[in-house]
């Protein structure tokens, strides 16, 4: 009980400052290390990431990209031998404090994975899901509204209004990708963490999915994982470079993409290494 | 460039020769063995089926009865309980001899009762209750044969051997050859078979009682080892530790599933029987103890139709905010459901023709009556045809055979639900 109503405070608070000119810092990284058994991960990673803006980590494979999004939600949590130290805030509150209800976290930090998961549940039921858990719905219009709200935001409502009790794996790659935004924006959270939210996906799909984190940016904090520099060019305000376990370079997609501060970054977004 | 070695092509040849020779011999192989396994097969149910489905039939004799009054010592105003108890053998025994008038020998009118069945007074007395006003008229009555006559009546017994070899002697044949000629013997559906229980006369043992016994083993099976299965898979797979404890755990199992099934009888003995006082012979002991032989198949078959579920899918619902409770079982049972159900039809399928544990705990007394429920001492079906198959009378043969055919429609019906469980709802990622 009592967390839930700090938790409300906090969103009301929030919603205040973002009306403010200056960029709200919506989640705040300070020598994170990760830890697999004994082996270390990511290196200490320093990071502000402002709110209402696109953030995209970029970084060739195993770099710890992955890693450091899914530390914003505590995904990594479920991993045996996985251990997490430094701090990591999102609004001012600790992601690792004990206290803090994972829960409800991630109903506040949403997240889109690499290869489309819709439920093999109906496309409706795909979207409800996240409401009826956290009871956000008081009846079923209610909970009409919501479903047919994230639909549209996902830009998926008109190809699928007809359709709504089908399954969602019955969808095309591109249409299920939308609906499991569809799905992470259905409880509302601050942040959507997106894990190569494209990569399994053709150029045209591709193409809408980047629109859609264009129009999303407006109401969400968005944080991308991506392996295509051309897809952070377009889609960022902010992109961080990470390599080996180290965050590198952090900074206005505009000017890392076009005056890299270090060598590493120069080489690997002008394709010298990969 | 890689120049080609130089080759006699009579080698080629041979070598291409010997080679389609081998593909063609290993073909032979797999066609052989299949001849051999569909030949085992198809032999085995022309056995079973030819011995066993004359059982389906039976053989009945038309008996004029007075149904006298005064000496059945009842009325059409009697009770029930008086109508229960007269004495309705000796007066169809009486009958039966009446219409052999020329019998006169006594044994020779023992002989000639020989030929009728036993229970013959039962069938009247069923009538009688029915209908109590039947009582001081004459009636006729198609009554059971014995079953000696029965067998010899089907040609499952020889009558061209020498008398002291065959069932019935030279005297009776000539009686039931007078029967035939005055049309007097019939053949019915034995409807019997199916509802009767067990008993010491051939022509009326049915295998109703033992369908029962192996419906109430199996009931208390299936609601022991199912909750309890699929909830020790969900714990293993889902939530235990990868320790050495869940490892010695998951080793234990499988060893489980491969300890003879007398062992489970041993063990259901001593302790459930012995220890906790179950009562002997009930299905409620069968059904524990194949629970012991159940629980691992239910066990191993969650737990890979668990595991079988993608990770993105646990992810995704993890993403959403779902407890790990909720992503179990909200998400991930329900997708492992098909899978285990069709692991626990094979379980129970298994435990179905189970007879050895069976044994240990007492439920092959002979019970003639129909268990009403899992606390009364029933057979199975499989120790049911053991104790048929052990029988040294020739009706029993049938019997057998017939028993095998009912437990064989069983395992097929059931083998094919499971079959049908998992073409319809198994899920390919």
């Amino acid at each position: 009980m009592y967390a839930d109503r700090k938790m409300n405070e906090t969103q009301t608070s929030d919603s205040k400052d973002s009306s403010g000119l200056t960029p709200q810092i919506r989640i705040s990284s300070k020598d994170v290390r990760v830890f697999y058994g004994e082996k270390e991960a990511l290196h200490g990673i320093d990071l502000d990431i402002p709110a209402n803006s696109v953030t995209a980590l970029i970084g060739p494979s195993g770099c710890g990209k992955s890693t450091f999004l899914r530390c914003i939600n505590r995904m990594n949590d479920v991993i045996d031998g996985c251990r997490v130290t430094g701090t990591l805030m999102l609004d001012g509150n600790d992601i690792y404090d004990p206290k803090l209800d994972v829960v409800q976290l991630r109903e506040r930090v949403g997240m889109v994975f690499q290869k489309p998961n819709p439920f093999p549940k109906s496309i409706y039921d795909n979207v409800a899901y996240g409401p009826r858990i956290h009871g956000l719905a008081r009846n079923r219009q209610e909970l009409d509204e919501i479903v047919e709200t994230s639909l549209r935001k996902a830009g998926l409502f008109e190809e699928v209004k007809d359709r709504l009790s089908e399954p969602g794996t019955g969808l095309s790659g591109g249409q299920q990708q939308r609906l499991c935004i569809a799905r992470a924006i259905s409880v509302n959270p601050e942040v959507i963490l997106m894990d190569e939210p494209a990569s399994a996906l053709d150029p045209i799909a591709t193409a809408r999915i980047e629109e859609l984190i264009d129009e999303l940016r407006t109401n969400y904090t968005i944080v991308i994982v991506t392996h295509s520099m051309q897809q952070a060019a377009r889609v960022s305000q902010q992109t961080g470079f990470f390599h080996l376990g180290d965050l590198v370079e952090f900074g206005a997609t505009d000017d890392l993409f076009v005056r890299p501060q270090d060598k590493r970054t120069q080489d690997y977004i002008t394709g010298r290494f990969g | 460039m890689i120049e080609r070695s130089q080759r006699d092509p009579a080698v080629a040849e041979r070598l291409v020769r010997k080679r389609y020779a081998a593909e063609r011999r290993f073909r032979f192989y797999g066609q052989l063995a299949m001849a051999l396994g569909v030949g085992a097969v198809v032999f085995l149910i022309y056995t079973v089926f030819s011995k066993g489905y004359t059982a389906f039939i039976r053989a009945q004799v038309s008996l004029e009865v007075t149904l006298d009054s005064e000496q059945l010592g009842v009325t059409a105003s009697s009770s029930e309980a008086e109508l229960m108890r007269a004495d309705y053998t000796t007066l169809i025994r009486r009958g039966w001899i009446e219409s052999f008038p020329e019998v006169k020998k006594r044994s020779e009118r023992r002989e000639l009762l020989l030929l009728m069945s036993a229970d013959a007074g039962n069938q009247v007395r069923e009538a009688i209750i029915d209908n109590p006003s039947l009582l001081g008229t004459t009636q006729t009555f198609w009554v059971l044969m014995s079953s000696n006559t029965d067998q010899i009546l089907k040609g499952n017994a020889p009558r061209d051997i020498e008398e002291s070899r065959r069932l019935l002697s030279d005297k009776q044949l000539e009686w039931l050859d007078q029967l035939e000629r005055d049309e007097r013997i019939r053949t019915v559906f034995n409807f019997g078979f199916f509802t009767n229980g067990d008993s010491r006369a051939a022509e009326i043992a049915g295998i109703g009682g033992a369908i029962t016994g192996s419906f109430y083993s199996l009931l208390i099976c299936f609601l022991l080892s199912f909750p309890m299965g699929v909830a020790a898979a969900i714990y293993l797979e889902e939530f235990a530790p990868k320790n050495r404890w869940t490892e010695l755990i998951e080793v234990n199992i499988n060893n489980l599933a491969a300890v003879p099934s007398i062992v489970f009888g041993l063990l259901g003995l001593a302790v459930l029987l012995n220890f906790f006082g179950v009562p002997r012979s009930t299905p409620l002991a069968g059904g524990m103890v194949l629970s012991l032989m159940t629980l691992p198949t239910i066990i191993i078959a969650c737990r890979a139709s668990l595991k079988a579920v993608p990770p993105s899918i646990r992810e995704a619902a993890l993403g959403m905010g779902a407890s790990p409770v909720q992503v179990v079982l909200h998400h991930v049972l329900p997708l492992a459901m098909p899978g285990t159900l069709t692991g626990t039809i094979i379980g129970l399928a298994q435990a179905l023709g189970e007879t050895a544990p069976l044994l240990m705990i007492g439920m092959f007394a002979f019970v003639a009556d129909i268990p009403g429920g899992p606390l009364e001492a029933a057979s199975a079906l499989p120790v049911q045809i053991y104790l048929w198959a052990e029988s040294s009378e020739r009706g029993y043969v049938e019997l057998t055979a017939a028993g095998i055919m009912v437990i064989l429609v069983f395992l097929i019906a059931m083998n094919s639900l499971a079959v049908l469980f998992r073409k319809r709802f198994e899920r390919r990622w």
